[in-house]
């Protein structure tokens, strides 16, 4: 127990890195995502290949390997960034990927008939996808969109092998130095993403009651 | 109600307007003007396209070649000049489509608000009007899935009204409804054609023809074998075509 309480202040660190690479990462996936979800949808076949070109490329990559991109490739480029925010880039761009596929299939799951009352109506497509189509799909993005920002909390994890001081490289450096209290320092470190990935789980319960409607 | 078909100046005007689905021509070379204040309805068999020619005149549906013009103004292809446009052609779906995460007057009022930029309070008052006149006033505030499907369809027309459209469009409007409903609708409808209102109507609904036409489209395969007033046309159908479409729908 002693190698987590003399180092709270290393734990709580790690742990606020985690926290902070999860929270930003995850509200600029949500934004490239949704814009790209529009994307795949639109009438404009240019966007829609955009789209699709992007998803494919990104969702068939390793997630280590667009670290390792931001990481090593783009300083040779003349892109040099701090490693927490080559981390924050490589896992909004990996997540949005995924946050694109989820808008997508909650847009297909509203009925056609929605978009073509709301364009008939004369509503732009970015009105009818704001006004009618994307609430009326939240209800069916929220669900995965929740796993796929679990998934995302926990993908923070890969920031380790890119010197980024988050959790996992927390918990590492602590089970070299106590190996005796490995088992006690990686369950310190699981409940600190527990504690992460629970109370978002409670708040997606939460919205999918909000989002909910008769239909 | 069957005065001279040509009453207003040319307001929808269709002309060599041809349509494909892959392989399949599905409106060919279709000529077709339709006159202010006019209210024509549209025949045929099933798969004849007579809701592919409905859904072209709003650009629903893009067509191949030929022009189809509103009030002189060609449609245009697509963005916020297309958009516009639309905000002046009512329409009205088989399955209402409303805006099912919308209170019914929020459904009335999307349109002049965000398309006319109409102030809320304003909206929500001609609204209220709206479904008065309509007949279910007192249903404002509930949710399109509380109401039954003569209601949900009057809604649908209520909002169409709030654009102040040149033209609504109506796709089989009653076909999706119970029997003892398809009344309430039609009447709205037949009002609407005595206040004036130009229409055009998919309809299988031979009284309403009658009641409320101007003229009668009758189509088959993709072209429009046949144009009279509604009483010619019933009694005394030119085409073969015609004549058999009718004694297959009055057998019935
Ligand atoms: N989106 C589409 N893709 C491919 N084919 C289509 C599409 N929409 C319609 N069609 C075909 O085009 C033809 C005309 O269809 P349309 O819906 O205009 O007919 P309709 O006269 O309205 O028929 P109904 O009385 O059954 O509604 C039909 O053969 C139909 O199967
Ligand atoms: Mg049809």
């Amino acid at each position: 127990m002693g190698a987590l309480l003399d180092n709270l202040a290393l734990l709580r660190d790690g742990f606020l890195t985690t926290l902070r690479l999860t929270l930003i990462s995850a509200a600029l996936a949500l934004v490239l995502g949704t814009l790209l979800g529009a994307c795949r949808v639109s009438p404009v076949p240019t966007l829609r290949g955009i789209g699709t070109a992007y998803v494919e490329l990104v969702r068939n990559t390793p997630l280590t390997l667009v670290f390792f991109f931001f990481v090593f490739v783009a300083p040779q480029v003349d892109l040099k960034l701090p490693f927490e925010v080559s981390a924050v880039v490589a896992l909004s761009l990996y997540t949005a990927a995924f946050v694109c596929e989820a808008v997508r299939s909650g847009v297909n799951s509203v009925g056609v008939g929605q978009a073509e009352a709301a364009r008939a109506i004369g509503l732009t497509f970015m009105q009818t996808m704001s006004q009618v189509v994307l609430p009326q799909a939240l209800r069916t993005v929220v669900p995965p969109l929740i796993n796929i920002f679990i998934a995302l909390t926990k993908n923070t994890s890969v920031g380790v092998g890119f010197f980024v001081t988050e959790l996992m490289a927390v918990g590492i450096r602590l089970t070299n130095r106590f190996p005796a209290d490995i088992l006690t320092v990686l369950t310190g470190i699981a409940v600190c993403y527990l504690a992460i990935t629970i109370p978002a789980g409670v708040l997606a319960g939460r919205l999918e009651r909000k989002v909910a409607f008769a239909r | 109600m069957t005065t001279g078909a040509s009453s207003g100046e040319p307001l929808v005007v269709l002309a060599g307007v041809n349509k494909h689905f892959g392989d399949l021509h599905v409106l060919k070379d279709v000529d077709l003007t339709i006159h202010r204040g006019e209210v024509v309805v549209i025949l045929g068999p099933s798969g004849s396209g007579k809701s592919t020619l409905c859904r072209a005149i709003n650009r629903l549906e893009p067509i191949d070649s030929g022009t189809i013009t509103l009030d002189g103004e060609p449609l245009p292809e697509e963005g916020k000049a297309l958009a516009r446009l639309r905000s002046d052609v009512g329409m009205v779906f088989q399955a209402f489509n409303l805006f099912a995460h919308k209170t019914v007057l929020h459904n009335v009022t999307l349109g002049p608000v965000k398309v006319r930029g109409m102030d809320k309070a304003a909206a929500e008052k001609r609204g209220r009007e709206l479904l008065d006149r309509v007949g279910i006033g007192e249903q404002a505030d509930k949710m399109p899935a509380q109401l039954s499907g003569g209601q949900q369809q009057r809604v649908a027309i209520a909002r169409a009204l709030a654009m102040d459209p040149k033209v609504i469009l109506f796709d089989e409007p009653t076909s999706a409804l119970d029997p003892e409903m398809i009344n309430e609708v039609l009447e709205v409808m037949t009002q609407l054609a005595k206040d004036g209102m130009t229409m055009v109507v998919v309809t299988h609904e031979m009284g309403f023809a009658r009641r409320a036409a101007n003229r009668v489209v009758f189509m088959d395969h993709g072209k429009i074998v046949e144009e009279a007033d509604p009483e010619t046309f019933f009694t005394a159908p030119r085409s073969d075509r015609g004549k058999d479409f009718l004694s297959k729908i009055l057998s019935h």
